[in-house]
């Protein structure tokens, strides 16, 4: 049970980020952005491929850069050249498979056998820690302190990033387009950065399962896109979304949950786990619908009532 | 001030949806000048309006404004020194975001090229937004940290107004910003936005579908029919005009009755 629980908390922060990522652009933005399945690969294998060579570290800041072009792409063909919103993140994701063989050196999968990643790093520093204890202790939980603190500080930095003039502006795009023009910023500016920093926070989050995994594999991102928005909404129904913080913590809440779920599905098989994935597609699918489905509910009632009425 | 010069605009051209919406019309406002346009159905008011703030580009003619030429400047350029409120209450404000919020990204506005992006609300900002919004006299100042979309219409008409005048703006648009509210509510926004205009010396120009309120707002009444303004009076002959002698003036000058559906005659 505790390493289920362990390992959901690791699970959870590292892939809290895609979730962190789709906040910005799905809530905020008001923008569902499908460019995150490729740049959640493009990232792990931009830190894998790096890591392979020796550079574990500067991996994080590479793939994250990586992660941003990506998003400039898909910003750019919707804010310039008219593309649906939609159809602009399809068209990068598809580019972006190519582009992500090519990081992985034109083969389908990289693994990092014997070489350091940046938890292998943080592992190696319990032999400083004097007493054998503590170096136990510090064994088991080292690859959840790092993915937490790596979560904890990207979701510091969007909180704080959200409440500057750049912020500010980008939170009003998604809200009222007009307002942010007679304000005198330019939404397509505004839509490409927050993009940008959307598809850096994913590739961020590859980036960190790619070392933590040891591995990359082509097909790492497919449906992230689909499982990041259930852990949004999970973590929405648990903390709610009033504020910019409460939204940023019920990512990581909604995160940790759903590995939750999926670890116990898995030990359990209660769910078969190829069946994993359509099951979070319908719950996703329900939650997106809910509102519109509870209106017909009460629509179907207030006829029900009106017939009755009529007395026949 | 502001100097528009021949400017028409065709929408849908070429289709059975085509309709000239301005045609060869002229403007000139002198800084300070507080010009109220009332028109028939589709006279081209808001166009005009539009025109200004460049919501779109026109076919043809030049628009300058304090001397430079703003014809091809996109509207957020333009909303620099343009301040705008629209007949839709809930088109000027953020509704997730708090009032404070609101207030700063209209606050920043004017010192875009200045400050970094990076810059946040600072404690001496918040003490000048709680002031501004103490003398709209709705107690928003004690609201500041709630979201926008809890307020009234009117409260947020107030608010929006106070944003388009919190940097005082060379040119403020006013798109019949009072016909969505109640009438007490309106009459209220209309008193700030008297109050606010004059104190500050702002040039504006208003659209409004109340024929006393064009008259006893500001100084300068104009008359807008197909694309074209049919008459621009001020001083005395606007202080001697009653509603009746503006809409006989109206038929003189285009040969028809003033059509609109939504038109106040008097009170």
């Amino acid at each position: 049970m505790l390493l289920i629980t362990q390992t959901a908390l690791e699970l959870g922060f590292l892939y809290a980020l895609v979730a962190m990522a789709l906040f910005l652009s799905y809530r905020i933005l008001d923008i569902a952005d499908l460019t995150t399945d490729g740049s959640f690969v493009l990232g792990a294998a931009v830190s894998v491929s790096l890591a392979a060579a020796g550079h574990p570290v500067l991996a994080l800041p590479a793939a994250m850069a990586a992660g941003a072009c990506a998003g400039f792409v898909t910003a750019f063909l919707q804010t310039r050249m008219g593309v649906p919103s939609i159809l602009a993140g399809i068209i990068t994701n598809t580019g972006l498979y190519t582009v992500n063989l090519m990081a992985m050196g034109w083969k389908s999968n990289l693994s990092l056998l014997k070489k350091d990643t940046i938890f292998t790093m943080l592992r190696a520093v319990s032999g400083r820690l004097g007493s054998a204890p503590l170096a136990a202790l510090w064994e088991q939980w080292y690859e959840l302190l790092l993915a937490a603190a790596v979560t904890v500080a990207a979701g510091v930095l969007l909180h704080l990033f959200l409440g500057t003039r750049l912020g500010l502006s980008i939170r009003a795009t998604g809200d009222n387009r007009d307002m942010v023009r007679a304000s005198s910023v330019n939404p397509a500016f505004t839509v490409t950065v927050g993009l940008c920093a959307a598809n850096a926070l994913t590739a961020l989050s590859g980036a960190v399962v790619g070392q933590y995994q040891k591995t990359v594999d082509i097909n790492l991102g497919t449906g992230i896109v689909v499982i990041g928005l259930a852990c949004l909404i999970i973590g929405e129904t648990v903390l709610g979304r009033r504020t910019v913080g409460r939204g940023i913590a019920a990512v990581m809440v909604g995160s940790v949950t759903y590995r939750f779920i999926y670890a116990i599905v898995l030990y359990t098989k209660v769910v078969p786990i190829e069946g994993l994935k359509l099951f979070t597609a319908a719950v996703v699918a329900l939650a997106i619908a809910a509102p519109t489905l509870r209106a017909g509910a009460g629509l179907q009632r207030r006829r029900l009532a009106a017939g009755r009425k009529g007395g026949r | 001030m502001l100097r528009i010069h021949d400017i028409s605009k065709t929408f849908n051209p070429g289709t059975v949806n085509e309709k000239t919406a301005l045609s060869h019309l002229s403007l000139h406002l002198e800084p300070g000048d507080f010009a109220s346009i009332i028109g028939s159905n589709g006279a081209g008011k808001s166009t005009l309006l539009n025109a200004i703030a460049g919501s779109f580009y026109v076919d043809q003619g030049s628009i300058a404004l304090d001397g430079r030429d703003i014809t091809f400047t996109p509207d957020h350029r333009r909303s620099v020194v343009i301040g705008r409120l629209f007949q839709d209450p809930l088109r000027g404000t953020a509704p997730s975001m708090t009032i404070e919020e609101n207030l700063a990204l209209a606050y920043l506005r004017s010192q875009g090229e200045k400050t970094s992006p990076f810059s946040r609300i600072r404690k001496k900002d918040k003490e000048l937004f709680a002031e501004k919004l103490k003398l709209l006299g709705m107690g928003l100042e004690d609201r500041m940290r709630q979201p926008v979309g809890l307020l009234s219409g009117g409260q947020r008409q107030a608010l929006t107004l106070l944003m388009a005048t919190l940097v005082t703006p060379r040119l403020l648009l006013l798109d019949e910003h009072t016909a969505a509210l109640d009438p007490a509510t309106a009459e209220k926004v209309l008193e700030l936005t008297r109050t606010i205009v004059e104190e500050n010396h702002i040039t504006c120009l208003m659209v409004t579908h109340n024929m006393r309120q064009a008259l006893d707002m500001g100084s300068r009444t104009l008359m807008m029919a197909d694309g074209k303004i049919v008459l621009d009076i001020a001083g005395e002959e606007r202080a001697g005009m009653t509603v009746d002698g503006l809409l006989r003036r109206f038929r003189a000058g285009t040969g028809h009755d003033l059509d609109n559906d939504r038109i106040l005659l008097s009170e």
